[in-house]
């Protein structure tokens, strides 16, 4: 199997006339996290939703370049398709609020009309949510909605939904931006265990959080991907200027 | 500025206060008055058989309104059944394209449809229905369907509106068609601000005379044929108050007040529904 | 479908999941999958053409329904021509068309009804959008205003015909007029009532969107309550309280049931507001059914035409002058 799981050349997209990102070329390797950082507006955030096609359902925005899974060029696949391999977890948690959480965990089959026997549902359930350290704390609730969970449980609830469809990569935009310091190290935490079975894209404005969680770090700056490294490398001899005035937080 | 003009100023005000207030309550005074003399003069005339017997030819006492009550319910089930699913459609089609020209030109066409006379719908019906096939009761429906749509499409779009972008985008990152988005993820949240629309246009519709003037035309007899001519609630109360006979005064009376409690009845419900599901209209 | 397994993960693109064993049960788990997401993607596109097509409904029952009445009028437009509009005399019998009765009486009855109503539509939108937006008592009363417009207007009509129009004769045996009870005057009177609450609602919403720093800025000056609402309020809800009143208007234009039973059903120029009289909407509910000439039918339509483009007109200057106010 190869390396590289998702591999983006001469990639660009934009919102109409608003050329927002630029030229990216990147590998991403398999089972490994990688953080996306840079201050705003740098593009970051467009290009992760590029890699799962979510970008295009914005009225008058468009891409161009390769953008590959597994060497396939997921702009000639349909979006549905390359979905169910790419999840998302996004910066607000959004749990279905009409969903138990058992329903919620399962939504991506069962609103799909993909009719599981019970034992393979519950098995499923019960893998994603200790996948996310969630099982403990609502085994005992799997039919209640979730509207008494937390913050940082229901990010996780969401994260379970996305383990449960068994993706190959996990995309993540600023999942811990809105939560507190307490459930984001819950959250982080779960990184590390995650990348054995999928490959995490973590988007994040918060760059200790890229330096705690990330294998490899890309920094987007103005549209470009300024610099693409090691973790240890960027954060302690970053090769670019720009990088090492972003690190240094002469900007943000 | 001394004392007296600010004294005339203050007393300038609480008489304009006064005033206001006088009138914001008399306002409601015809209404109680017209809704208690109603239930006074029709009450005594609601009983088991008013309610099952049709109207008896003239100078016959007793009869009823049973032709009317069933047409009524019978014209305004199939006005729901062509409006609830077209309206619905449309309101999730303006709410899903802001932007296109089809979706201004149809925003545009709803809330002109919203201002139309309703004798005009009811003549335009007239020819497009009537004239090749005859006064029947799904005419009616037509024209009362046609009032409808532009309450259910508005409330719908209003409603998918205010849901939080996100809602969809959980849906469609899991790699779910935009048809179950809509129907599994976006619509069952919607679903009290869509109900709430629902019922308003249906309250709205119940007590409607005009579009069935010459649509469904009215029926002495009990049908439930819908390619005939069926009598309705309103129109019955049109014919019988406006006719010399005592009679029949007093069964438009009867039914003026089962048409009056039925109206209020889905008026105050659906402001219930409105309220619990804390939506906006 | 030629699949290739390689440590658990099937790779070819049309099947859409992975499977993590690579037992026959799970590939053919992932084939159904596949298939199933196929037949997703067809019903898509159908739901999604099907929602445009509603979309399109709508603006093809306008469009039709402008077009049913200008083809309908033309026998009319053609035979009468535009003096049709201003002609004095309606006797269908002799063959003479004149809608200026009907113009007149839509006319006399709309805005008598609006010059009734707008003093007690705007003390409630005043009372409520001012003096007391919160509270049970208030909201009772917006309930109840609601309600008016919720009364089906046949009941507004029967009850005019058996109670108003007696009351309304007597007056007229006073004051000396022709003691018929029905009329322009009851017909005013009753439409005033129906349409309270569209200026009402309208108003009340506008005046509660008044910034309260402006009127703290002239409460601060040791402006009393009156002077507020008649410095700062009434003129920024200036065009939003028209905006209401055009819509009562636009309601009273329309109106049918309750005025035709309350009107007298006659098609003279009224001589004074107590004569009986029609209006556009009910003269055509009157005599619709009884046109038995191709000119008369098509004489009433056109009158129908006239009364759909001028509410639509008076509706979308409403709404224009809403929107404009609440995107400010």
């Amino acid at each position: 199997m190869e390396s590289t799981i998702i591999k983006s050349r001469n990639f660009n997209a934009s919102f109409g006339t608003n050329h927002v990102v630029k030229n990216v070329n990147i590998d991403i390797p398999r089972n490994q996290i990688v953080a996306v950082m840079g201050p705003s507006g740098c593009g970051k955030t467009t290009y992760l939703r590029c890699i799962n096609r979510m970008h295009e359902l914005i009225p008058g925005a468009s891409s161009s370049g390769e953008m590959r899974l597994n060497n396939e060029d997921i702009y000639q696949m349909h979006p549905i398709f390359v979905r169910l391999k790419i999840g998302m977890v996004f910066q607000r948690p959004n749990p279905f609020p009409n969903l138990s959480i058992y329903d919620n965990v399962i939504a991506g089959y069962k609103l799909n009309g993909i009719k599981l026997p019970k034992a393979d549902r519950d098995r499923i359930v019960e893998h994603s949510l200790t996948s996310v350290a969630l099982w403990n704390e609502v085994k005992d609730s799997l039919n209640k909605k979730g509207s008494f969970l937390s913050g940082g449980q229901q990010q996780r609830l969401c994260i379970a939904r996305c383990v449960a469809m068994e993706p190959e990569v996990i995309l993540f935009d600023e999942p811990t931006s809105a939560l507190d310091p307490i459930s984001t190290s819950t959250v982080e935490e779960l990184f590390h265990e995650l990348k054995k079975n999928y490959t995490l894209v973590i988007v994040t404005h918060n760059m200790q959080q890229a330096a705690r969680v990330s294998d490899k770090t890309a920094f987007f700056f103005l549209g470009e991907l300024v610099e693409y490294d090691e973790t240890k490398t960027m954060f302690t001899n970053p090769k670019d200027n720009r990088t090492q005035n972003y690190i240094t937080g002469r900007f943000s | 500025m001394n004392i007296e003009s600010v004294k005339f100023r203050l007393g300038k005000s609480s008489g304009f206060q006064i005033l206001i207030y006088t009138l914001a309550f008399a306002c409601v005074i015809p209404l109680l008055f017209i809704l208690g003399y109603i239930l006074e003069a029709g009450i005594t005339k609601i009983n088991w058989h008013f309610l099952v017997n049709i109207p008896k030819p003239v100078g016959e006492s007793g009869g009823g309104i049973a032709n009317a009550l069933l047409g009524s319910v019978l014209i305004i089930a199939v006005a729901s059944v062509i409006a609830i699913p077209i309206g619905i459609m449309a309101g999730i089609y303006l709410s899903e394209n802001k932007k296109s020209r089809l979706a201004y030109w149809c925003r545009l066409s709803t809330d002109i449809l919203q201002g139309v006379p309703s004798i005009v719908i009811g003549i335009v019906i007239y020819f497009w229905l009537v004239r090749p096939l005859g006064f029947s009761a799904l005419a009616g429906s037509v024209a009362l369907a046609i009032m409808m749509l532009p309450i259910i499409v508005r409330s719908t779009e209003e409603t998918l509106k205010l849901l939080p972008d996100s809602l969809k985008e959980a849906g469609l990152a899991l790699g779910l068609p935009f048809h179950r988005v809509i129907f599994k993820v976006i619509l069952p949240v919607g679903v009290g601000g869509i109900l709430s629309g629902v019922m308003l246009s249906i309250a709205r519709i119940t007590g409607e005379t005009a579009p069935l003037l010459f649509t469904a035309f009215g029926n002495p007899y009990l049908s439930v044929n819908m390619t005939k001519p069926m009598q309705s609630l309103p129109l019955l109360i049109y014919n019988y108050a406006t006719s010399p006979y005592t009679d029949w005064l007093n069964l438009a009376w009867g039914a003026s007040v089962v048409l009056l409690l039925w109206v209020l009845f889905l008026n105050i419900f659906t402001k219930i529904i409105t309220r619990k599901w804390k939506v906006q209209l | 479908m030629d699949t290739s397994v390689e440590n658990g993960s099937i790779t070819r693109s049309d099947i859409p999941l992975r499977v993590i064993s690579s037992s026959p049960e799970a590939i053919l788990k992932a084939k159904k999958r596949t298939r199933l997401s196929f037949r997703q993607i067809r019903t898509e596109t159908i739901f999604k053409k099907t929602l445009m097509i509603m979309g399109l409904i709508m603006i093809i029952l306008v469009l039709g329904i402008l077009l049913t009445l200008i083809v309908q009028s033309l026998p009319s437009i053609k035979a009468l021509g535009p003096s049709y509009l201003w002609g004095k005399v309606w006797n269908p019998v002799s063959d003479v068309y004149g809608a200026w009765p009907f113009l007149l009486g839509t006319l006399l009855t709309s805005f008598l009804a609006l010059a009734i109503s707008i003093p007690f539509s705007i003390s409630v939108a005043i009372f409520l959008g001012e003096y007391h937006p919160q509270g049970w008592l208030p909201n009772l009363l917006k309930d109840t205003v609601e309600l008016i417009a919720a009364v089906p207007s046949v009941i507004y009509g029967f009850w005019g015909l058996a109670v108003l129009v007696p009351i309304v004769r007597d007056l007229e045996t006073h004051i000396g007029v022709e003691p018929v009870g029905v009329g322009i005057f009851s017909s005013s009177l009753i439409l005033a009532i129906m349409i309270i609450p569209y200026a009402a609602s309208l108003g009340r919403s506008m005046i509660n969107m008044v910034p309260s720093h402006l009127k703290e800025a002239a409460y601060a000056l040791g402006a009393t309550r009156w002077e507020v609402i008649r410095s700062v309020i009434l003129p920024y809800t200036k065009s939003g309280l028209f905006a209401g009143i055009l819509l009562s208007l636009g309601r009273a234009l329309g109106e049918t049931m309750a005025v035709t039973m309350v009107i007298g059903n006659t098609s003279l120029i009224p001589k004074n507001i107590f004569s009986p009289g029609n209006t556009m909407a009910s003269v055509i509910a009157n005599e619709f059914t009884e046109a038995d000439k191709p000119v008369y039918l098509s004489a009433l339509i056109e009158l129908g035409l006239v009364l759909f483009l001028v509410t639509v007109v008076i509706n979308m200057i409403g709404k224009k002058i809403i929107d404009r106010v609440t995107n400010d």
